[in-house]
């Protein structure tokens, strides 16, 4: 399925969860217990995702076509039956893109004011 | 963990069973993070929580997306979703407000304190079952009777009122001082009457209705002691009576003390006293007869003359409605009932239709991994928004129609005229419509899931062919056709009973003849010459106006006031007892007769020279000269009536006193002057006709000015066409036959787009099947009259069935038909027309549709 610019537009801003559920992606697939705690170091134990909000972000997630979940698994011995693998589609990584671009300008604009640390 | 499962039940089902594990998972795994009761307990609390909230969000989305996508289904088949909320819209609408009028009338309780025990005392005479009582035999009941609590006694009375704007005559009635108690109700504004107001010459004190408050005291709270003039006397405002207080009837608008005095209770037979009683709880009505009965046994006993063979009649207050009116209301409750019916037989039969086409796009979205309940969620949401929109156009329809149904509110209830739209039956409604469509709407989308999910997806699967669901299809549109014939026919003996009434002759030519009332006041005028000196200048003066060319007093407009019957006494004539020897009495001025185009046969009008000092004349009915004289000349004959010998002058014309419907006494008119000073006040003539030429609206300023002229006090009421009073005489059933007409035109729409609903469904699926019959040789003609013969069929059975319910219905309105037999052939031929003509516009398009398939590429679109 082809998807717009204003198909990701229509997204943005994206959710906290859900943001962070695609940087986590963005680096392989993986399943809900991990994603919340990857999220949880990579952000220094500010977020700790609650399974309630993950599997909400998660079914959205799906149904807008920016993650998919895989079929393939990992070697059974690192496996969890119970687990579902997702996988970041390509129109995920253009709204995570794009959502990171609107972030890295609002940065940019409270720099200019003062607002921030680094260059104006 | 068996906790944390149960806790995941507050999920919606679909959710729960996609994510639920894992959440168990991943609640496990923090578990075993989790050391020491604090931490364990701050897990559970978090994890409550997040369910909680996770729960109500999912809920909160599905619900969105299924509102989404229900809009964006209606939007795709705008024709079936206006459809569907008009039918449910329409049914709703139809039941509400006609069983909320039924319920109004006959079921509702009565705005007393425990009107069940409320009854109203007749005197129970040989010819009236329904007699008002003498003060006389009323006090002596009250006073001897065990069974009731308590007793009170009303009459209807009115007034010329001066000091309240312009002078007015107005209705109201008069009450003893126990009745306003007796019923449970207090004063909106001021004071109840006390037993020193009912005292005979206590200052005369009167309670406002609410209405008249509003509208002629602008509602102030300082019209409580004010003093008006009623009837010449003063009297003082006491008090306002509360909005809903309507008693004994809409009419009234103010209540005055009874004031009985000696003189009253003289005569046994003065009968102008209506008498309501409570009944002592634990005491049966029954119970309450019996115990009257020994006191009027004992009254006959005591007065042999004047009591002779009077007895007590006793009725609950509800039983005043008429048996008419009764039937009336039940029967467009009925017909309310059946336009649900077919309302929801054509919903369902909606539903069926898109159920079948909604199976591949059911199928496809279960293949997409939609689970069963998330399909019934939506399907349900989908059949609550219809009849919740159905319910919307319901209430407009309901409230639209309340204020036509309520002149069927027959007005001897203390009831108000149009009953609130009842949010109770509209609710009932409603549900009806709900049940319809998920009865028909979810279950056989289901139904035809689970059998479809494997074969749904197949190309060319044909659905509800054949087998038991085109059956059922069939078996509604089968009964929509059944009930719209009953209600066409039904509504087309009403209809017939109708025009038959309108077209009975009462006797008098009512085109171009206006009337008002001028109740003048007694004693004022209870000088006969007095009234005489006012009848005079107002009717010459009336006579003068430009195209006016007839003008005259008399008592009472026939049927207008239907009673005013008196005895008669006529020398050297034995009567049988089933001629009962009365008439109804009239006293006129002259140039009525011809005022009103009633013929003079013989002898002469009542004249201006037929006064006090002359010999007392009448004029006569032809019927009352038949009645007593068959065969011989009338004129110069003598009888007597209201207390003097009359000698007849003239016979004229019979008129339909009664009303259309009833047959009427004979009748007998006196002259205005021949009545002694201060009799018979109620028959002194009040009722101005004029007839003219010219618009009424022209001439009333000018009659107002006359009368003014002659007395400034006196008010001028109850202004109408004569052709009014006759039209309200069957006013009730042009309502009724109104209504039912709409009611069957609304069944014959539905059902039409029923037949034509299932034709074109039946067509679209036999598509192939027509195809091949054309390709193996069939003719246009044989495919029409596949077609035609499946609606002949429907309008046969229909028709059928629908003429045995309408003989049914018709022999139950029997009372209300007006001699129209129930069988009556113009009617049914008439339905059975129109229903075989609905039936064929219903075909029509199918059937064009059949004969224009290609049979090649219906061959190949398998």
């Amino acid at each position: 399925m082809a998807h717009t610019t204003a198909d990701v537009q229509a997204l943005l801003p994206l959710p906290l969860a859900t943001f962070h559920i695609l940087v986590a992606l963005a680096e392989g697939d993986s399943h809900g217990y991990a994603i919340i705690q990857d999220v949880e170091a990579r952000t220094g134990g500010a977020l700790r995702l609650s399974a309630g909000t993950l599997y909400r972000s998660i079914q959205r997630m799906l149904e807008d076509g920016v993650i998919v979940e895989v079929r393939e698994r990992p070697a059974p011995e690192l496996d969890d039956e119970r687990r579902r693998y997702y996988r970041i589609t390509a129109f995920g990584t253009a709204v995570a893109r794009a959502e990171a671009g609107r972030l890295a300008e609002l940065v940019r604009l409270a720099r200019a004011a003062g607002l921030a640390p680094g260059k104006a | 963990m068996r906790a944390y499962g149960a806790l995941l039940h507050l999920l919606p089902k679909s959710f729960r069973l996609e994510y639920g594990e894992e959440m168990s998972a991943v609640f496990e795994a923090r578990r075993r993070e989790s050391r020491g009761l604090p931490a364990e307990v701050g897990l559970w609390t978090g994890a409550c929580l997040d369910v909680g909230l996770t729960a109500l969000r999912v809920h909160c989305d599905q619900l969105r997306q299924d509102l989404e996508f229900a809009l964006r289904s209606f939007r795709r088949a705008p024709g079936f979703t206006v459809t569907a909320v008009l039918v449910t819209g329409v049914g709703i609408g139809a039941t509400t407000a006609t069983v909320s009028v039924t319920d109004h009338v006959l079921v509702r309780p009565l705005p007393f304190r425990e009107p069940d025990r409320l009854v109203k005392l007749w005197e129970d005479e040989p010819e009236y079952s329904r007699m008002e009582a003498s003060p006389a035999n009323y006090r002596d009941w009250k006073a001897a009777s065990r069974s009731f609590e308590a007793m009170a006694a009303f009459y209807p009375l009115s007034a010329n009122v001066v000091g309240a704007g312009e002078p007015m005559r107005l209705d109201g009635t008069g009450v003893s001082a126990d009745l306003i108690p007796m019923l449970g109700v207090t004063p909106f504004l001021g004071r109840s009457f006390t037993a020193s107001d009912d005292a005979f010459g206590a200052p005369k004190t009167l309670l406002l209705s609410h209405r008249l408050w509003r509208s002629r005291f602008g509602g102030d709270p300082e019209a409580v002691g004010r003093r008006v003039t009623l009837d010449d006397a003063p009297a003082t405002i006491i008090g306002v009576m509360p909005p809903t207080f309507e008693f004994p009837t809409r009419e009234t608008l103010f209540w005055s003390p009874l004031q009985l005095g000696a003189e009253h209770f003289e005569d046994r037979n003065d009968n102008f006293l209506q008498v309501i009683a409570r009944v002592r709880t634990g005491v049966s009505l029954e119970g309450a007869r019996a115990d009257i009965r020994v006191v009027a046994a004992q009254l006959e006993r005591t007065y042999p003359k004047e009591n002779a063979k009077v007895g007590v009649a006793v009725v609950g207050l509800r039983e005043e409605v008429s048996e008419n009116a009764r039937l009336l209301l039940a029967a467009l409750a009925g017909a309310g009932v059946c336009v649900l019916t077919i309302a929801c037989t054509n919903l369902a039969n909606l539903l069926l239709a898109r159920a079948m086409v909604r199976r591949k796009e059911l199928a496809v979205r279960s293949a997409l991994g939609a689970g069963r309940e998330r399909l019934v969620r939506q399907l349900l949401t989908e059949s609550l928004i219809l009849a919740a929109c159905g319910g919307g156009v319901g209430i407009v329809i309901a409230t639209t129609a309340m204020p036509v149904l309520g002149r069927l509110v027959p007005n001897v209830l203390p009831i108000a005229e149009t009953p609130g739209v009842d949010l109770r039956l509209l609710a009932i409604a409603a549900l009806s419509t709900v049940v319809t469509g998920v009865a028909f709407g979810i279950v056989p989308s289901l139904r035809a899931l689970s059998s479809a999910d494997a074969t749904g997806l197949h190309e060319g699967t044909r659905a509800g062919v054949g087998g038991r669901r085109e059956a059922l299809r069939s078996a509604l549109v089968l009964a929509e056709v059944t009930v719209s014939v009953a209600l066409l026919a039904s509504s087309g003996l009403l209809l017939r009973a109708l025009w038959r009434l309108q077209r009975v002759d009462p006797g008098f030519r009512t085109e171009g003849v206006m009337t008002l009332r001028t109740w003048l006041p007694f004693p004022k005028y209870e000088s006969t010459t007095r009234r005489q000196q006012f009848y005079a200048r107002v009717t010459s003066e009336v006579r003068g106006l430009p195209g006016v060319s007839g003008a005259a007093y008399v008592s009472f407009l026939p049927m207008a006031m239907r009673g005013g019957v008196w005895p008669v006494t006529v020398d050297g004539k034995t009567l049988g007892a089933s001629e009962a020897p009365r008439a109804s009495l009239r006293f006129t001025t002259p140039g009525f007769f011809d005022a009103l185009r009633i013929p003079v046969r013989v002898g002469r009008d009542v004249s201006d020279a037929d006064t006090s000092e002359t010999s007392f004349v009448a004029v006569v009915s032809e019927s009352f000269a038949r009645r007593y004289w068959p065969g011989e000349s009338p004129l110069d004959r003598h009888f007597e009536i209201a207390f003097h010998d009359r000698r007849i002058v003239g016979v004229v014309g019979d008129v339909r006193v009664r009303g259309l419907e009833r047959t009427s006494e004979p009748q007998v008119y006196l002259p205005a002057q021949q009545v002694p000073d201060g009799w018979l006040p109620f028959y002194a003539p009040k009722d101005l006709v004029v007839r003219s030429t010219g618009p009424a609206g022209l001439l009333l300023p000018e009659i107002r000015r006359i009368v003014s002229r002659a007395d400034p006090e006196q008010p001028i009421s109850d202004v109408q066409t004569l052709s009014r009073v006759v039209d309200g005489d069957t006013a009730a059933r042009s309502v009724q036959a109104g209504v039912l007409g709409a009611f069957a035109a609304i069944a014959v729409l539905l059902a039409g787009i029923g037949v034509h609903g299932l034709l074109a469904f039946t067509v679209s699926s036999r598509e192939q099947e027509i195809g091949v019959r054309m390709a193996l040789g069939a003719r246009s003609r044989d495919i029409l009259e596949l077609v035609l013969g499946e609606g002949a069929r429907l309008a046969v059975g229909g028709a059928a069935l629908g003429v045995a319910l309408a003989y049914a219905a018709g022999r139950s309105l029997e009372a209300l038909l007006a001699g129209v037999g129930p069988g009556d052939a113009v009617s049914f031929s008439a339905a059975v027309m129109v229903t075989a003509l609905m039936t064929l516009a219903g075909s029509l398009l199918p059937a064009l549709r059949a004969v224009g398939v290609d049979p090649m590429r219906a061959m190949r679109a398998e």
